[in-house]
């Protein structure tokens, strides 16, 4: 795809993101997309947001379970790029307003302390270079119509981020099992699903080893200080106004979530 | 019991004598209800505990009890809406690590569970989560092997209660916990099947806690005259859904804090 074609999506998933609504599928609109072409086309739509304003805080592995891989016909994850307009604080409630088709999920986020640069980076420099683990909830949201996304959809459209919420119980990987650790979602004060780290490619810090890998490869720094929602443990849980979630991580706390308002679709 | 009996005790006897033979010769036979569409669960209680009165006379010792049906993905996939209990004999019970023979079974299943020892009797009814934890000496991993002998396991409650819930081979293994030194609600499990992993969950599966499923059963066992003795091994039901096993798998069920609990299957 050339670089006029790039910017051309890149633009329209940016206007489609700003205006809370949705375009066709992009495999449908450019049947010849490769993956390399969606990355590319990601870094144009991140790259607008940072225009206009906001800054790189970390990135998101999306695709990192057995279920979503079939789904998707795809055997490894995919990522997206964190924003500061994505972050919300546990205890905020989360305007839905701002957002189009939006579903949660319960995940485990790393905060590193150290820089991780790929090639090479093994699961055990990831937990070497994690400063702290926390629950956290990842608010997915496609600008694609209806969510009818292949793998080049969404990782042009920034592996459909939304916006996400961090849990406020610092844990240390060395003090706690992220592969066995219990993931219990809850709905309303109901269960929802239960699940665990490793549904996360064996384990989270698998996932964030890939990433590492994929980004070194890609030239894309990943930095001290970075946030990485790892993938979620978790069902997708449809939201809507006045629902209130709870992701719990054995071993480690929760993360709560109220939402409010109504979303585009 | 909510529901009355239906069935006499000839047909009390007959019945428990069919799935005594299904379980001792391995071979399935149609649900129960196909013949007695009026059968009640206690009806299939009637026959469970007909069952465990006969094979207590052949000397098998009965050793403990184990919840069923007790996650929304079991009585899903099973198709019933509320969960059975089933007794736990010595005959059934096999060591860690373990080569069982598939040849005395039908279609085994495995599923993962977190099992209770108990350091002082239990009564219902009334019994509660918190008078669970109480009674507990310590809980352990465990993976049941369940085998209906109903054909195609499509069975409904009536039916597996005569079966005694499916129950058929035992393993507790891995890493003895007090309970207070745990949050049972979030205990997360892996069962893998010749180094894959095949099936995931939380504790909290389990009717939202396992306490709760040992405390249901409690109350059931009064429903039917009995209590949970001080010693009873008690395992709480499926956490991850049922998966099929056949010669060669190799399984091992990997628990937060309680360590992993391995066999293999042979003929």
């Amino acid at each position: 795809m050339n670089e006029e074609k790039i910017q051309h999506y890149g633009d329209a998933l940016y206007e489609a993101w700003r205006a809370r609504r949705t375009i066709p599928p992009l495999v449908e609109q450019a049947p010849d997309i490769t993956l390399d072409d969606a990355y590319r086309i990601q870094q144009r739509y991140v790259a607008r947001r940072v225009q206009a304003g906001e800054t790189i805080v970390g990135k998101k592995i999306g695709a990192t379970s057995k279920p979503v891989q079939d789904f998707l016909g795809v055997f490894q994850p995919d990522f997206g790029q964190l924003t500061s307009g994505m972050v919300y604080q546990e205890g905020d409630t989360l305007p839905l307003d701002t957002l189009i088709q939006p579903k949660a999920e319960a995940e485990l986020a790393f905060v590193l302390k150290a820089d991780l640069q790929g090639p090479g980076v093994t699961a055990m420099d990831v937990i070497r270079a994690t400063d702290y683990v926390v629950p956290c909830f990842e608010i997915v949201d496609s600008r694609i119509t209806d969510w009818k996304i292949r793998i080049q959809d969404t990782v042009a459209d920034n592996a459909s981020c939304g916006v996400y919420v961090l849990g406020k119980t610092k844990g240390d990987p060395r003090k706690l099992d992220i592969t066995l650790a219990g993931m219990v979602l809850e709905k309303n004060g109901e269960l929802y699903s239960t699940g665990v780290g490793a549904a996360v490619q064996g384990s989270p810090a698998n996932a964030v080893a890939w990433l590492a890998n994929t980004l070194g490869e890609l030239g894309i720094p990943f930095k001290a200080g970075e946030v990485i929602l790892s993938g979620s443990q978790s069902a997708l849980v449809p939201v809507a106004d006045g629902d209130e979630l709870v992701c719990t991580v054995g071993g480690l706390g929760s993360c709560r979530v109220k939402f409010a308002g109504r979303s585009a679709v | 019991m909510s529901q009355n009996l239906s069935l006499s005790r000839e047909d009390i006897v007959r019945l428990c004598e069919r799935v005594e033979g299904a379980q001792t010769r391995a071979c399935a036979i149609p649900k129960l209800t196909d013949e007695y569409p009026a059968m009640t669960i206690a009806d299939g209680y009637a026959v469970q505990s007909e069952l465990r009165r006969r094979y207590l006379a052949q000397g098998h010792r009965l050793v403990g009890w184990k919840a069923g049906l007790t996650s929304k993905a079991k009585m899903k996939q099973m198709g019933v809406d509320v969960p059975s209990i089933g007794f736990l004999t010595d005959r059934m019970a096999r060591p860690e690590n373990a080569a069982i023979s598939t040849g005395d079974l039908v279609h085994p299943r495995v599923e993962c569970e977190v099992a209770f020892v108990m350091k002082r009797e239990l009564r219902g009814p009334g019994c509660t989560a918190a008078d669970v934890l109480a009674a507990t000496d310590y809980v352990l991993p465990a993976v049941e092997i369940i085998d209906s002998r109903f054909a195609g396991f499509k069975f409904d409650l009536p039916s597996v209660i005569a079966d005694n819930g499916s129950s058929a081979r035992f393993v507790g293994g891995g890493r003895a916990r007090y309970v207070e030194e745990l949050d049972l609600r979030t205990l997360g499990v892996v069962l893998e099947k010749n180094g894959e992993i095949v099936a995931m969950g939380a504790s909290a599966a389990v009717l939202g806690h396992p306490a709760e499923a040992i405390a249901m059963l409690v109350n059931i066992l009064a429903d039917l005259g009995e209590t949970l003795p001080a010693g009873s091994f008690v395992m709480s039901g499926g956490i991850t859904e049922a998966i099929a096993v056949k010669p060669g798998d190799s399984v091992v069920a990997r628990f937060q804090e309680l360590g992993s609990v391995s066999m293999r299957f042979v003929a």
